[in-house]
């Protein structure tokens, strides 16, 4: 099929517009040819994937993954893999959102770096990011995912790391990529294993290829019962720990979320692509694309959950204490993430992809409208100064108003829909994983309540978040020394008070775009039970599109509908198998009654909860916004102190006393030099056959003689006497 | 007894050759060295005159020749180095020429 070929084109794309940004960009030095270059790269690669998914017969219709080998890249033995990519339902779906959302952040970002010396440098970087996400989200085996994935680390570092005359810029680069680095030794060991268990890599069959899928192999094995000391027996449930491990580094989950909120030191643009959108994500998508794996480690599941949940309220906890505009929405990235988490640990996949989309659109909107602002208010990011501006940026102000409603989960913006589908999801789950292992007792009611305080949470900070930037007191206007301005990056501006300034259009086009979608965008995966309060037949997009792909959360299958992951078990590959799914059973015998009440009244607790959050949020901060929120908080918990002490000081000290001191310098070292000495020693006694001393070569000659003379009369002797 | 046994003429070659050697290592003066390397050569000889004359062979008498023309020359080209020396130097001390050492 050469169509196929077109998937290609999406990774491409934005390889050679890096390419031709970085070759080429220092001596255009033109921005506009710089930007137009970048963002018509993403424009390609998003109107490619539309193309692809919405074509009849194309990714989003069809049972079989569009599948596209450019080129077998090691085959050693049994072990294969190729640089293949494949769109099937879940990576179209992805890569939609991916690309549309990458080409807002890029046209952004144009107006958003205007000026900035390495231009050039920043979308070179940047399209370079988007080949390794689309790598990492259309790879067709673990392998290339995993090239993909270490892609977006190390455009992550580069782009951290932009700013690369500041000193916390490096530093935040290389704690991004090493606590990244530490994911991903789980990730690979996962990789290793699974290749142990089943012979191969690769996600999907290609029998023309001789490529068996690993996940078809995994799923139709036994499920591992939920039983802790599985997670060290070396089966299906060691593997999706380990790949969970690779995930809490890329997707920033306890532990390894630590890099998250210090990568605020890059650009705004960077925040909103990498940090918040698409690099995080993966993760989740990763998971989500093992849902065979985990399906069958009901174990690791439910670890998956509680650090998901327990992830969701610890950031909630800390951003609600930040200052910095920046740090407040990383932290609620983080806990966000552990919303997806907690939902793909109870076996809601659907509901996690979802609120992946939909947290894409209201996240990078609020992102990028802080780089609004940030922008807008010439660099400066503390809220403490910021204030009453919404009559100076009024489109700011009301694109992200959007997005914040969104993200409080206020009926009918996007965050809604997703957000209460999770919620409810663990409200209503008993059972983890293919084989319904059963969940403890009502953990999953506590589950909730800590969702359900994360959204209450979540509303009050975002709140507090608006409240001190929008309304208000103009605070900006009071002087203030600079000494206490830690993240004042830009040009240093002699203190006067400058007028907050509107954003143009580069940068607020890409704005109102977003919100439209933050308002509109829930409405793809609206759930059975509220889609049947407003009409008759009501579909759930994302849930019909992903399904057949995606096992379903335990107890909850309906019946007479056949179940498998992609592929389909089909004889050829690419082609859709002959019989295929059975008469499905209309929507409204799937779903009991009693079950949409349970579910609409858990909606309706959600809504209020999230007005709580509101009100609560305005009610504390409108009168109060520099309201000193508890030091502990403030101070993320002291996590990153706590880490320096246990691990990275107890690292260095180590390499430098032991390793370097010690054993470099003294066994490795030592061991040369005593090398040099023995040679110059033997060489002082090998010298005396040279001195120069008559008398010695007179003695050396007699020496030599006689040992001939030994040798010959004791062989000689022998020889007579035999 | 019937004379003087064969063994003896060995001994007395070995005591001969014996000392030379050490006279060689031992001494500092170049023509006593030059003196023991001929005692040496000429212990040589005895052995093998000693030797055919006890199995009434004459090749070790014709060896014992070309030993002395070898000594002859070997004397000569000796002994013009050894005055070459001593006019560069004036001395006769074989450890003051050294220069060649380390």
């Amino acid at each position: 099929m050469s169509e196929t070929n077109l998937l290609s084109l999406i990774i491409f794309a934005p390889l050679t517009g890096a390419a031709i940004n970085w070759f080429m960009g220092r001596r255009v030095r033109s921005e506009k040819f710089i930007g137009a270059v970048a963002c018509g790269a993403v424009a390609i690669s998003t109107i490619v994937a539309f193309y692809l998914a919405f074509k009849p017969d194309g990714a989003l219709q069809s049972e079989a993954p569009l599948l596209d080998h450019l080129w077998t890249w090691i085959q050693v033995g049994k072990f294969r893999a190729d640089f293949g990519l494949a769109m099937d339902r879940l990576s179209g779906v992805y890569s939609l959102f991916v690309t549309f959302v990458a080409f807002l952040i890029h046209v952004f970002a144009v107006g958003y770096m205007r000026g900035d010396k390495g231009f050039y440098r920043f979308f070179a970087y940047l399209n370079l990011f988007m080949f390794s996400m689309l790598t990492l989200v259309l790879a067709d085996n673990f392998l290339l995912m995993f090239v993909g994935w270490e892609g977006v680390g190390l455009c992550s570092y580069l782009l951290i790391g932009y700013y690369f005359d500041r000193n916390e810029a490096g530093d935040a680069a290389k704690k991004a990529f090493i606590t990244n680095r530490v994911g991903d030794w789980g990730f690979v060991m996962g990789i290793m294993l699974v290749f142990t268990m089943t012979g191969s890599i690769s996600f999907f069959e290609k029998s023309a290829y001789g490529v068996t899928s690993a996940l078809q192999t995994i799923n139709a094995l036994t499920p591992d019962p939920f039983a802790w000391h599985m997670l060290w027996a070396g089966g299906i449930t060691t593997i999706a720990i380990f790949l969970f491990i690779g995930a809490t580094g890329k997707s920033a989950q306890i532990p390894l979320f630590v890099w998250l909120p210090d990568a605020m030191a890059g650009p705004t643009p960077v925040s909103a692509l990498i940090h918040a959108a698409t690099m995080v994500t993966a993760g989740v998508y990763m998971i989500v694309r093992c849902n065979a794996i985990f399906s069958h480690a009901p174990t690791a599941m439910f670890i998956v959950a509680i650090i998901g949940a327990a992830t969701a309220l610890f950031a909630a906890t800390i951003g609600l204490a930040q200052n910095d505009i920046k740090k407040v929405l990383a932290y609620s990235t983080i806990s966000q993430l552990g919303y997806m988490f907690l939902a793909c640990g109870l076996g809601a996949f659907v509901a996690a992809i979802f609120h992946v989309i939909t947290h894409a659109f209201f996240k990078a909107l609020l992102f990028l409208g802080s780089g609004s602002v940030i922008d807008g208010m010439h660099h400066e990011q503390d809220m403490r100064r910021m204030g009453g501006l919404k009559k100076y940026m009024p489109i700011t102000f009301a694109t992200m108003l959007m997005g914040w409603l969104a993200i409080c989960g206020i009926p009918i913006w996007a965050g809604f829909f997703s957000k209460d589908e999770i919620l409810w999801k663990t409200w209503s789950a008993t059972a983890l994983g293919a084989n319904a292992a059963a969940l403890p007792n009502g953990a999953a009611k506590a589950l909730w309540i800590v969702g359900a305080i994360t959204a209450l949470l979540t509303a009050v900070y975002m709140t507090r978040l608006m409240v001190m930037t929008f309304w208000g007191a103009e605070r900006f206007r009071e002087a203030v020394t600079h000494d206490d301005q830690p993240g004042h990056h830009g040009e240093e501006h002699p203190y006067a008070v400058h007028e907050p300034h509107e954003s143009g259009w580069l940068m607020t086009v890409p704005l109102i775009v977003l919100a439209v979608l933050s308002t509109i965008g829930g409405f793809i995966g609206v759930s059975y039970a509220l889609g049947s309060l407003v009409s008759s037949h009501p579909t759930n997009y994302l849930e019909r599109t992903l399904e057949p792909v995606l096992a379903s959360p335990a107890g909850e299958t309906p019946t007479g509908e056949v179940r498998w992951l992609s592929p389909p078990p089909a004889p050829h590959d690419g082609e859709p198998a002959a019989a295929i799914i059975g008469t499905r059973q209309s929507s409204a015998e799937i779903h009991s009654a009693e079950e949409v009440l349970h579910e609409r009244l858990l909606a309706l607790t959600s809504v209020l909860i999230a007005l709580a959050g509101v009100g609560l949020g305005f009610a504390i901060y409108s009168k109060r916004p520099l309201l000193q929120m508890p030091s502990l908080l403030n101070n993320k918990y002291y996590v990153d102190e706590v880490y320096d002490a246990t691990v990275v000081n107890p690292i260095k000290s180590g390499s430098r006393e032991v390793l370097w001191k010690f054993f470099d310098q003294e066994v490795i070292d030592g061991l040369l030099h005593a090398l040099g000495r023995t040679v110059t020693e033997v060489g002082g006694l090998v010298r005396y056959l040279q001195i120069g001393f008559v008398r010695t070569y007179a003695a050396i000659i007699l020496f030599g003689a006689l040992a001939l003379i030994g040798v010959f009369s004791y062989y000689g002797v022998r020889i007579l006497l035999r | 007894m019937d004379g003087p046994q064969l063994s003896w003429y060995l001994a007395l070659s070995a005591i001969l050759f014996t000392i030379g050697v050490v006279g060689v290592i031992i001494k500092r003066n170049v023509i006593a060295m030059f003196m023991c390397i001929e005692l040496m050569l000429n212990a040589v000889n005895l052995t093998f005159v000693a030797f055919s004359s006890y199995f009434r062979d004459v090749t070790g008498q014709l060896f014992v020749f070309i030993v002395m023309t070898v000594a002859a020359a070997e004397a000569a080209v000796g002994l013009g180095i050894i005055i070459t020396i001593f006019r560069n130097r004036e001395s006769l001390d074989v450890d003051e020429a050294s220069v060649l050492k380390l």
